[in-house]
């Protein structure tokens, strides 16, 4: 079984909007009609987006961490938006997990948004059908872009590097290894959704030392004048 | 959340039709002699209107009305899809209810029965259609259901006490007793499901909407400065003090002011609780907090 899914390294986002910008342009352009734009140069423009990029400020000053947060459908394994869904025009496929709209069974009833503990379905006022990040199904299967380019808009365009794609359900697959090596997880655990995405979380590198690596096994002659610890055990050397 | 009109008519109009029909059965079942077949025929009709105008509220709701048939299709998870599939074939059988009264056709009790397991059927729908979303806590219990059936029911033996001091008047003071009932029942589960909902914890926290362990996170932009869907559909833009003020009157129009008049004014009574009943619809989506709201705290 395979479940396609981002893995979005919170790290490394720098809060660009550059997926938000590529993920609009590519999804405006597609087969299924334009992502609606209400008032696109008046007051309070807004529009239909099926990714959006959050600020967040962590604690207070002068521990201040400013957290850009990238916010998409999650693809979950367990959707709350697909079993409400009255048509079935809310569907997840089987093949790869995607979750989807059929935008010609979708009535706008609006439901499926409800059931989502993320607000990851947007309505779209013009075309008055629910829509969703589509993972760009309609580019990562296409057999005429050269492979590496079979991959969301969004990924492709992350300058840094910050999102992942690819099979959580392949133990090898570049999205599982950095989950399982780099701490990632899940938004909302207590939904009970089970979201495919997955988020890094911010990390500050530090290198461990401990005293007896820099008194003893490090510098075993301790020409450095440091104090020697004589609870230690002896060295190597000392021993011989 | 932000209350849909369309949505506030269906479920308060079509209720009322729900209760209205059980209330009619049972003149029926228990004073056969008393209710006249013009009587119940009439009612009948009454609630096929109070149902038609419901059904025409929901289309308001929907973004492709054209396309409500394939509503219908997905009955097997959806309570929604349920509810599409009810609503019809309990006016099909009030219908049905109401053309034997006047045509005088056998088995009226029987088709009757059937109208009435329709219309709890039906209730049962609605309501879990609103308990059935987990993440909305303040809906998601039995009481909701409980409510719908309850609140339904109290308007529609209401108008049934009103219809009947005017059609049927040897009737009416049973019906308006019924109603009383009725009423305070409803007055007493949902001033439950008021005292649950204002001891409810919120449904998520803003740690585990964004996975950081810290206890202060405060959102400096949400993506749009002009809004979204997501501003739109799930904040009613109202104050906390005008939802608050709205508690003592629903109460009041839907279940102090109706439970006093029912006996000298049930139309009245109806008319009021009616207005009562919306409020309270009102109210009981405004009520609703969705855990999506953690990621749309502050515009920018």
């Amino acid at each position: 079984m395979t479940q396609l899914a981002l893995v979005i390294d919170l790290n490394v986002c720098v809060g660009c909007h550059a997926c938000v910008t590529n993920c609009k342009q590519w999804n405006t352009s597609g087969a299924a009609g334009a992502l609606t734009d209400c008032n696109p140069y008046e007051q309070n423009p807004n529009g239909t987006f099926f990714n959006r990029v959050q600020t967040f400020e962590v604690g207070g000053f002068p521990s201040t961490e400013t957290v850009h947060f990238p916010k998409s459908c999650l693809h979950c394994e367990d959707p709350a938006c697909v079993p409400v869904c009255p048509t079935g025009a809310s569907y997840k496929r089987k093949e790869d997990g995607i979750v989807l709209v059929d935008y010609d069974k979708c009535i706008g009833c609006k439901y499926c948004s409800w059931a989502c503990p993320y607000g990851v379905r947007e309505f779209d006022e013009q075309r008055k059908v629910m829509t969703k990040c589509t993972l760009c199904v309609d580019r990562i299967y296409d057999q005429s872009l050269p492979e590496e380019r079979r991959k969301p808009s969004c990924v492709l365009a992350c300058p840094a590097g910050a999102r992942l794609f690819g099979d959580v359900h392949d133990p090898d697959s570049v999205v599982s290894t950095a989950i399982r090596e780099r701490g990632g997880y899940q938004l909302m655990p207590e939904a009970g959704t089970n979201p495919a995405n997955h988020y890094l979380p911010r990390r500050k590198t530090a290198i461990p030392v401990r005293a007896d690596e820099l008194y003893r096994a490090d510098n075993p002659h301790k020409i450095d004048g440091a104090p020697f610890d004589t609870s230690l055990p002896p060295t190597t050397e000392e021993l011989n | 959340m932000r209350p849909a009109f369309s949505v506030l008519f269906l479920t308060t109009l079509i209720g009322a039709g729900q209760g209205m029909f059980i209330a009619l059965f049972f003149c029926e079942l228990l004073a056969p002699e008393r209710a006249s077949p013009i009587f119940l025929a009439g009612g009948a009709a009454l609630v096929l209107v109070l149902c038609g105008l419901g059904l025409i509220a929901s289309f308001f709701h929907l973004g492709h009305p054209e396309r409500a048939w394939r509503a219908a299709t997905m009955w097997r998870t959806s309570w929604l899809s349920r509810e599409v599939i009810a609503l019809p074939a309990f006016m099909a059988a009030a219908f049905a209810y109401g053309v034997a009264h006047y045509t005088g056709v056998p088995g009226t009790l029987a088709l009757g029965m059937i109208g009435v397991v329709l219309a709890l059927t039906l209730f049962v729908c609605t309501g879990m259609i609103y308990a059935a979303i987990r993440v909305l806590k303040e809906w998601a219990h039995p009481l909701t259901v409980v409510n719908f059936i309850l609140l339904g029911m109290a308007s529609g033996v209401m108008l049934a006490a009103a219809y009947g001091a005017f059609a049927a008047p040897e009737l009416a003071a049973a019906l308006a007793r019924m109603a009383f009932l009725a009423t305070v029942l409803a007055a007493v589960t949902r001033g439950a499901a008021l005292i649950r909902n204002a001891r409810l914890s919120p449904f998520s926290t803003m740690q585990s909407a964004l996975g950081i362990r810290h206890p202060r996170i405060v959102q400096k932009s949400q993506g749009a400065m002009g809004g979204s869907y997501n501003t739109r559909e799930y904040f009613h833009g109202k104050s906390p003090e005008f939802v608050r003020g709205l508690i003592p009157a629903f109460i009041l129009a839907s279940f102090v002011l109706p439970l006093a008049l029912v006996a000298s004014l049930p139309l009245l009574a109806f008319l009021i609780q009616y207005g009562g009943l919306l409020a309270e619809r009102w109210f009981f989506f405004a009520e609703a907090r969705h855990p999506q709201n953690l990621y749309y705290q502050t515009v920018g």
